[in-house]
C-alpha cells in the first residue's frame, strides 16, 4: 500500500488511488468500532493535538474518538479562546504547543490557509479539520465513504450540492474529491450562493432550479443554511429559500428510486428540508455520514502517523 | 561640490538627447552637456563608460509610514531604500499617523527630509479629514506648507458627492487629485482578485468591478469639474480601457501602474497562502497584465510606481486574512523594469525615462529633470548589465516583504545625485 502523505490539507493532492485507499482502510476500521472493546492500540505512544481555534462539535468529537479508539494521547487546545485573545500569533501558539513534541495537529480554523501556516512552525503532521471557506478534507472522506457504501462506485455518479456553496468548505473539498472519484458534480443554488468560479473547483453544472436537477441525481447532499451569516442577506427569507430550495416530501416524486439524501450536519428542520426527509428511512443517510466520521478519521489517522509498518495492511 | 561624468549613454527625452556624452556638475546644477568635456576646476570625474545616465527619477507612490508606523519604515530609511533603488525622489503618502491631513504633518515630512532624507520627498496630503471621506481636509494649508498632490489613497472616497466637493473645493490649487479606486460595497473584506484564486482558495474576493465603477465615476466627475485626475495603481483591461476613452475625450486623466501588476498575477498565490503577494488592488489575471504592459508600450499608461508599502516581518507572518496589503518596490522596481521592459524590447530607455521620471514630474507639478546645461542636477546612473538577485538581506528598507524575492534581474543603479550632491555612489548609499 503505497501512501506518501505526511498532512491531510489539500484533497486535490490526493489521487483517487490514495482516496481508496483511505476508503478501504475507514472500512477495516469500520470492525473496530461494532466490537465490545473498541480500541485498537494502533497509535499507542502518538500525541495528535486537537487545536480548535473555532466552535465545533461533530467534528472535534469526532476526532477525538477515532484518536482515543487508535490509543493515542490527544490533548484538546481551544486557540481562540487562549493565545489568540492574549494577542499570541498562530505561529507562536504552534511553535509553543510544538514544544511538547507532538506527532499531529488537527486545526480548525476561521481563516483560509491556517492549515499551511501550521506546517511551516511544527515538524507534526497536519490535518485541516476546516479552515476558513477553504477545505474540510475529512468531511468530503467521510461523505465520500458513505456514498460508497451505498453505490458502490463513483464512476458516472451524479452527485448535486444544494445550498450554500459559497461560505462552505466542505464543498471546497467535497467538490474536486468527487471529481478526481469520476463522479459528476451539480451544483444548486441562487448565484448568491454560488462562488464566482465554480469550474474551478471541478463542478459540471450550475443549475437554479432544483425541481430541474432532482430527476437526474443519485446523491442530493443538502448543505446547511448558515443561519449566522445572513446578514448581508444572500437571500430574502427562509420562508423563500425553503420554497425553492427544500427537499421536502412534495418534492420526493422527482428523485429517482435510489437516491440517497447527505448532509454535513448539523441540520436545521424547517429550512434544508422537511422532517420527512431528513429522517426519510431508506433515503436519508446523514447519520451514517457521522458514523462514518470516526471510521474516516481513523483511517486518516493511521495512514497519516501509523505509516504501514504496523500490521493493519498485511 | 563638482563633478564630470564622462562616457554615459545620455536619454533624455525631453531634451531630444540620447548618446553617448559627457555631463558636468557644479553646485546644484548641471554646468554642460557634451561631447570630450573639460574638467572644471576641483572637478571628480567620473567614468561612467557602459552606463546610462537619465533625469533622476521619481516614485509618485510611496508610503513611508512615518510618522506613526516607524517600525515599518521611517523617512530615513524609505528614502534611503529610494536612493538604492536610483530614485531622487519619492511622493508619500498620507496615510501616517497622525494623518496627513494638515500643514503640521506636511511641514514634519519635509523637514524631516531635508534632515535625514536621501532623496527629496514630495509629500501628498489627504483629500478628506482622517481619510474618513466626511469632511474635507485643510488643503490650501497644506499646499502652503508643500503638498504637492491630494489623495484618500488606501480606501478612497466613497460618495460621489464628497469627490465632487475635494475636487470642486481643492481645484483652486492647481493640484493633482490621486485616485484609489476601491467601491467598499463591492469589495467589502475582499482579499484577492475574485475569481478563480478566491474561488480556490476560498477567500472572499476582490472584483475587478469594485475598481471600474471608481474609475468610471472619477473620470465623470473630472469632467464634470474640470479637475485633474490620477487614477492609482490601475490594474483592468476595462480600467485602462475607461483612461484610454477619457483621454481621448480631452480630460486631465493620468494613471499608473505598479511593477507587482504588471509582472505577477494572481496566479502566483497558491495554496502556500503568499501573505507578500496580498497587495490593495489585487493582483489580477494574465490578460489584465498584458493590457497592463500593453498599456505600457502604447503610452496609456502614464506612470511606473511601486506603492512602496513597507510592513513587519511579524505582520506578514500570520493568515492571509490578517496579514496587512502591500509590498515593497522602491528597491526593485527600476531592475525589473528594466529586466522585463528594456532588456526585453518592449520599451526603449527613453519611454522608461518618460515613466519614471519625466511623467510622475509633469502630474505631480514637481521640477522637471532634464540633462541640460542650467538644471538641477537630478541625476540617476544605471548599468544595464549588472546582474543581481533580489534577497531578504539585501534591502535598505527595514521592510522584507517584497513579492519578489529570488527574481534574478539585470540593470541596477549604481549612481545618484541629487541636486548635485551624491545620494548613491557605486551602488552604495553616501
Amino acid at each position: 500500500m503505497a501512501f506518501n502523505h505526511k498532512h491531510l490539507i489539500d484533497i486535490t493532492e490526493y489521487s483517487d488511488t490514495d482516496i481508496m485507499t483511505i476508503l478501504e482502510t475507514a472500512r477495516a476500521f469500520s470492525s473496530v468500532n461494532e466490537r465490545a472493546i473498541k480500541k485498537v492500540p494502533t497509535l499507542k505512544g502518538k500525541t495528535i493535538v486537537n487545536m480548535f481555534n473555532e466552535p465545533s462539535t461533530r467534528t472535534r468529537s469526532s476526532f477525538e474518538l477515532a484518536e482515543k479508539r487508535l490509543s493515542a494521547d490527544t490533548m484538546n487546545f481551544g486557540g481562540s479562546s487562549t493565545s489568540t485573545v492574549k494577542g499570541e500569533s498562530l505561529i507562536d501558539t504552534v511553535m509553543t504547543l510544538d514544544s511538547y513534541k507532538i506527532d499531529c495537529i488537527v486545526i480548525r480554523d476561521k481563516h483560509a490557509g491556517a492549515p499551511y501556516m501550521v506546517t511551516q512552525a511544527s515538524p507534526a503532521a497536519v490535518i485541516d479539520a476546516g479552515d476558513g471557506k477553504h477545505q474540510h478534507p475529512t468531511q468530503a472522506l467521510l461523505d465520500l465513504y458513505t456514498i460508497w457504501n451505498h453505490k458502490g462506485s463513483f464512476d458516472g455518479l451524479k452527485v448535486g450540492i444544494v445550498g450554500d456553496i459559497s461560505h462552505s468548505r466542505v464543498c471546497g473539498s467535497l467538490v474536486p474529491a468527487l471529481k478526481i472519484m469520476g463522479a459528476e458534480v451539480t451544483l444548486v443554488g441562487p448565484q448568491t450562493l454560488i462562488p464566482p468560479r465554480p469550474d474551478v473547483l471541478g463542478a459540471d453544472h450550475v443549475v437554479f432550479n432544483l425541481d430541474d436537477a432532482l430527476p437526474d441525481l443519485d446523491v442530493v447532499y443538502m448543505l446547511r443554511v448558515q443561519m449566522e451569516r445572513l446578514e448581508g442577506a444572500p437571500f430574502p427569507s427562509i420562508r423563500e429559500y425553503h420554497d425553492l430550495y427544500g427537499l421536502t416530501k412534495r418534492r420526493e416524486h422527482l428523485m429517482k428510486s435510489d437516491a440517497i439524501i447527505c448532509h454535513p450536519g448539523p441540520i436545521n428542520r424547517g429550512v434544508e428540508f422537511d422532517s420527512y426527509m431528513a429522517d426519510h428511512p431508506e433515503r436519508s443517510v446523514i447519520l451514517e455520514q457521522v458514523y462514518a466520521g470516526i471510521c474516516v478519521r481513523m483511517a486518516a489517522l493511521y495512514l497519516l502517523l501509523g505509516g504501514a509498518d504496523n500490521g493493519l495492511s498485511a | 561640490m563638482a563633478f564630470l561624468l564622462k562616457n554615459a549613454h545620455v536619454v533624455d527625452p525631453v531634451a531630444g538627447l540620447d548618446g553617448v556624452m559627457d555631463v558636468a556638475l557644479e553646485g546644484e546644477k548641471i554646468t554642460a552637456v557634451g561631447e570630450g568635456l573639460e574638467a572644471p576646476a576641483d572637478a571628480e570625474v567620473v567614468d561612467l563608460t557602459g552606463k546610462y545616465l537619465v533625469p533622476g527619477l521619481v516614485d509618485m507612490h510611496v508610503h513611508l509610514r512615518d510618522p506613526g508606523q516607524e517600525y515599518k519604515e521611517d523617512i530615513e530609511s524609505g528614502t534611503r531604500a529610494a536612493a538604492k533603488g536610483g530614485f531622487t525622489g519619492v511622493c508619500s503618502m498620507p496615510n501616517t499617523d497622525p494623518c496627513t491631513d494638515n500643514g503640521i504633518v506636511v511641514q514634519y515630512i519635509k523637514t524631516r527630509a531635508a534632515e535625514v532624507g536621501h532623496c527629496r520627498v514630495y509629500p501628498s496630503g489627504a483629500c478628506t479629514r482622517g481619510l474618513k471621506g466626511e469632511a474635507l481636509a485643510e488643503m490650501g494649508d497644506m499646499v502652503a506648507r508643500g503638498a504637492v498632490a491630494f489623495t484618500d489613497d488606501g480606501r478612497g472616497i466613497q460618495d460621489a458627492g464628497m469627490m465632487r466637493r475635494v475636487m470642486d473645493y481643492g481645484i483652486m490649487f492647481g493640484k493633482v487629485f490621486m485616485s484609489h479606486c476601491q467601491d467598499a460595497g463591492l469589495v467589502g473584506e475582499g482579499q484577492v482578485n475574485e475569481g478563480v484564486v478566491s474561488t480556490r482558495l476560498g477567500m472572499l474576493g476582490w472584483p475587478a468591478e469594485g475598481e471600474e465603477l471608481q474609475i468610471q465615476r472619477d473620470i465623470a466627475l473630472a469632467r464634470l469639474t474640470g479637475a485633474k485626475l490620477h487614477i492609482q495603481h490601475i490594474t483592468t483591461k476595462r480600467g485602462l480601457d475607461m483612461v484610454r476613452a477619457a483621454k481621448a475625450e480631452g480630460l486631465p486623466v493620468t494613471c499608473e501602474v505598479t511593477p507587482h501588476h504588471l509582472f505577477l498575477t494572481e496566479d502566483d498565490i497558491d495554496a502556500t497562502y503568499p501573505t507578500a503577494l496580498k497587495v490593495n488592488p489585487p493582483l489580477r489575471t494574465a490578460e489584465d497584465a498584458a493590457a497592463l504592459l500593453e498599456g505600457v508600450i502604447d503610452g496609456s499608461v502614464d506612470a511606473i510606481v511601486t506603492d512602496h508599502a513597507p510592513h513587519a516581518e511579524w505582520e506578514k507572518a500570520r493568515e492571509f486574512a490578517f496579514a496587512p496589503f502591500g509590498m515593497t518596490g522602491i528597491e526593485t522596481s527600476l531592475g525589473l523594469v528594466l529586466t522585463n521592459l528594456v532588456e526585453t524590447g518592449k520599451i526603449s530607455v527613453a519611454r522608461m525615462v518618460e515613466l519614471m521620471s519625466v511623467a510622475p514630474r509633469r502630474i505631480l507639478g514637481v521640477e522637471a529633470a532634464s540633462i541640460t546645461a542650467g538644471a538641477t542636477a537630478d541625476i540617476t546612473v544605471f548599468d544595464p548589465a549588472q546582474e543581481w538577485d533580489v534577497t531578504e538581506d539585501g534591502f535598505e528598507s527595514k521592510a522584507k516583504n517584497s513579492g519578489f524575492i529570488g527574481a534574478h534581474l539585470t540593470g541596477r543603479a549604481t549612481d545618484v545625485f541629487v541636486g548635485g550632491e551624491p545620494t548613491l555612489r557605486n551602488g552604495a548609499i553616501c
